[in-house]
């Protein structure tokens, strides 16, 4: 069965939102990576052929525009509960991919009770007990999203030789980056004390090669959540959901019909 | 026409073979290939050389800072300013200039450079810069709000400097308590400011609107009278008329009693520019949100290696038939530097001297004769043009303290 997407824009603390949707089911809100996302990929296909599955572009990122004001993840966390609550599905699912993780972590800090399930993917937000988030700022437009792959091959079957396009968006990404989470980059010294409350279970996804967010920061992650499992995929990157759609949509789908 | 004497301090005393193999010498090449011993003999003969060429008759030091790199070896530009201050006794000290986006306390940078000023006995012109891309990396501030950061820090130094305190700072990137440093500057409204700039169109009208002199750095005659187009423009909008005294240029220029040994000295500006040194890359010197969104598309190719170096990338021999470098006999850069300032009329000239690993010998000549034979003739020669600098021509500090504008509501000194 092909999945249908509809876009939209909505407005949300004065910022228009662009919004893809597609599928029926119980809510899903899917959050991108720092790098942001392309319109569309099998693994949201997948999830849509099972849940409704809502993914915003973060302010700033791809098609929704950018507020001047906005400083820390936990400002994005609140415009997409706001998103939320004027789509009328309050109480979804929060997915997260990388950056998109620690935006997910911030809502279900924020609204301990509210959230049905939470996944993250190779989630930044927290400082790894043991090695850095890496630096995007001193590597090149390519270089570092293809360090987010174990395969270079999967690399380019996502992105092919990449377009002048796809690189300026990379760069409006990576500017997006740095205004909300220079310093201390990618991560919050407050959100881990702040997780202990969040009542909703949590499934921590992690590829086994993730070269951007170690490993050690989905422990953390596991250790913070009160109900949470931690999950590694063999052969895999940080970009998981485009690496291994296949066993991510697994996982997720799994723990979210459960 | 003001004179001044401008070196980037060199560090070339080091491995250059590591330089090449690492493929850059900016930010991430290690400082394990410093060496203080050789920085302590360096930083102590560019001292000799800056108080040589006030001796020799220079109207002022240049001085600006970079960090990380072997090419500058000022990591911090009121260091040098404030020996300069106590050991020497005519000269301006001109900062080209603090990066104003690095400070997170633009109060401290106030009080620091009133206290250079009042030392100095009022020699001090205080430029400011937004720092390039590098510098930001360097020192953990976000290129993001560069320009953001540019803007208030210059404002709230200038408050500092014009308003009585105490007073309260509550702005988007700086907030301050309580502002009332007691070292405030002995220039009265306050020490010259002057923006030196490369490519940045929006750096050129914004000081157009201030009424600032722009400093062009070594940019091609062609791109400086761009520049010049663009800021008469925006100070036409402001309500005055540029003149000589508004702009300021940036070339390199090396003398020697023969051309041959002027040449081959010369050569050694490349160094910089990375023909023998190795290339930063260009992230580092354009981080994300750092560069004018004009300039994205462009930028993104070149910097994945799809597109030319939109600054070009032009040979030694190509510099010097195009007047970016000169180089030879005083009578021979005196005949080049002529042709360039009857073409671009400055009111300022800095003379970067020497650079890369020129010996101290021949470093020290080229000041005797840059500033004890050059400068004067030049300096003759815009008289006759009318090229007055900025006191020649008792220009306003700022736009604010403009007589000649109607309307303009005018500020107290």
């Amino acid at each position: 069965m092909s999945v249908v997407w509809t876009d939209t824009v909505e407005e949300i603390a004065g910022i228009k939102l662009h919004v893809s949707r597609a599928g029926s089911g119980p809510t899903v809100l899917v959050l991108h990576h720092d790098i942001g996302t392309v319109d569309r990929l099998p693994f949201y296909d997948a999830l849509a052929a099972k849940f409704d599955v809502v993914i915003p572009h973060h302010p700033g990122w791809g098609k929704s525009q950018r507020a001047e004001w906005m400083r820390h993840p936990r400002d994005i966390a609140a415009v997409h509960a706001w998103l939320l609550a004027e789509l009328g599905a309050p109480h979804a699912s929060l997915l997260g991919l990388g950056f998109g993780g620690w935006v997910a972590a911030e809502m279900a800090s924020l609204a301990p009770t509210v959230y049905r399930k939470l996944v993250l993917v190779g989630a930044m937000g927290i400082k790894p007990p043991e090695g850095d988030i890496a630096d995007q700022a001193i590597v090149s437009y390519i270089v570092y999203p293809m360090s987010g792959f174990h395969d270079e091959a999967a690399f380019k079957a996502n992105y092919g030789d990449v377009s002048t396009d796809q690189l300026e968006a990379w760069d409006i990404a990576r500017e997006m980056s740095f205004r909300v989470a220079w310093k201390p980059y990618m991560y919050s010294q407050t959100l881990p004390h702040l997780l202990g409350g969040v009542r909703a279970p949590a499934l921590i996804i992690w590829g086994d090669d993730d070269r951007i967010v170690p490993l050690s920061a989905g422990q953390a992650y596991a250790k913070a959540l009160p109900e949470a499992t931690l999950t590694t995929i063999p052969a895999c990157g940080h970009f998981a959901e485009m690496e291994k759609p296949d066993a991510v949509a697994r996982l997720a789908i799994d723990f979210l019909s459960r | 026409m003001h004179m001044m004497y401008f070196t980037e301090q060199p560090m070339a005393a080091y491995d250059a073979k590591a330089g090449l193999d690492f493929g850059a010498t900016a930010l991430n090449f290690s400082n394990s290939h410093f060496d203080p011993n050789e920085g302590s003999r360096l930083y102590n003969e560019y001292l000799e050389e800056y108080i040589l060429a006030e001796e020799c008759g220079a109207d002022g030091i240049m001085l600006n800072e970079h960090h990380n790199a072997p090419f500058c070896m000022q990591a911090r530009t009121n260091m040098f300013g404030a020996i300069l201050a106590a050991v020497t006794k005519r000269v301006k000290i001109v900062f080209l200039g603090n990066p104003l986006p690095l400070t997170e306390n633009p109060v401290q940078l106030a009080e620091e450079l009133a206290m250079i000023d009042m030392i100095s006995k009022g020699r001090v012109v205080s430029g400011f810069v937004r720092g390039g891309g590098q510098e930001q990396l360097a020192n953990g501030v976000n290129p993001a709000f560069n320009r953001e950061r540019f803007i208030e820090a210059h404002d709230l130094v200038q408050k500092t400097w014009t308003v009585p305190g105490p007073f309260r700072w509550e702005g988007t990137h700086y907030q301050q308590r309580v502002v009332n440093p007691w070292a405030i500057p002995m220039q009265k409204p306050y020490p010259r400011v002057w923006i030196p700039g490369v490519l940045s169109k929006e750096t050129v009208i914004w000081t157009a609107q201030q009424r600032y002199p722009y400093i062009a750095l070594n940019t091609s005659i062609e791109a400086t009278k761009t520049i010049h187009e663009t800021y008469d423009k925006a100070a036409a909008d402001a309500g005055y008329t540029a003149g000589p005294e508004n702009f300021g240029y940036l070339i390199r220029v090396h003398v020697q009693d023969t051309e041959e040994k002027a040449l081959q000295n010369a050569r050694q500006f490349m160094w910089m520019q990375g023909e023998f040194t190795g290339l930063a890359n260009p992230v580092w010197a354009n981080p994300a949100g750092y560069f004018s969104p004009s300039g994205r598309r462009g930028f993104v190719e070149f910097a994945v290696g799809r597109a030319k170096n939109p600054r070009g990338n032009p040979t030694f021999e190509q510099q010097v038939a195009d007047t970016m470098i000169i180089a030879g006999t005083p009578d021979q850069v005196i005949e080049r530097l002529k042709y360039l300032v009857r073409e671009t009329r400055p009111g300022i000239m800095g003379i970067w001297g020497n650079d890369g690993t020129v010996s101290k010998e021949d470093r020290r000549r080229c000041i005797q004769l840059l500033c004890g034979e050059v400068m004067p003739a030049i300096k003759e020669y815009a008289a006759g043009l009318g090229l007055n600098d900025p006191w020649e021509a008792n220009a306003p500090v700022h736009l604010r303290y403009s007589t000649d504008i109607p309307g303009l509501r005018q500020a107290a000194e």
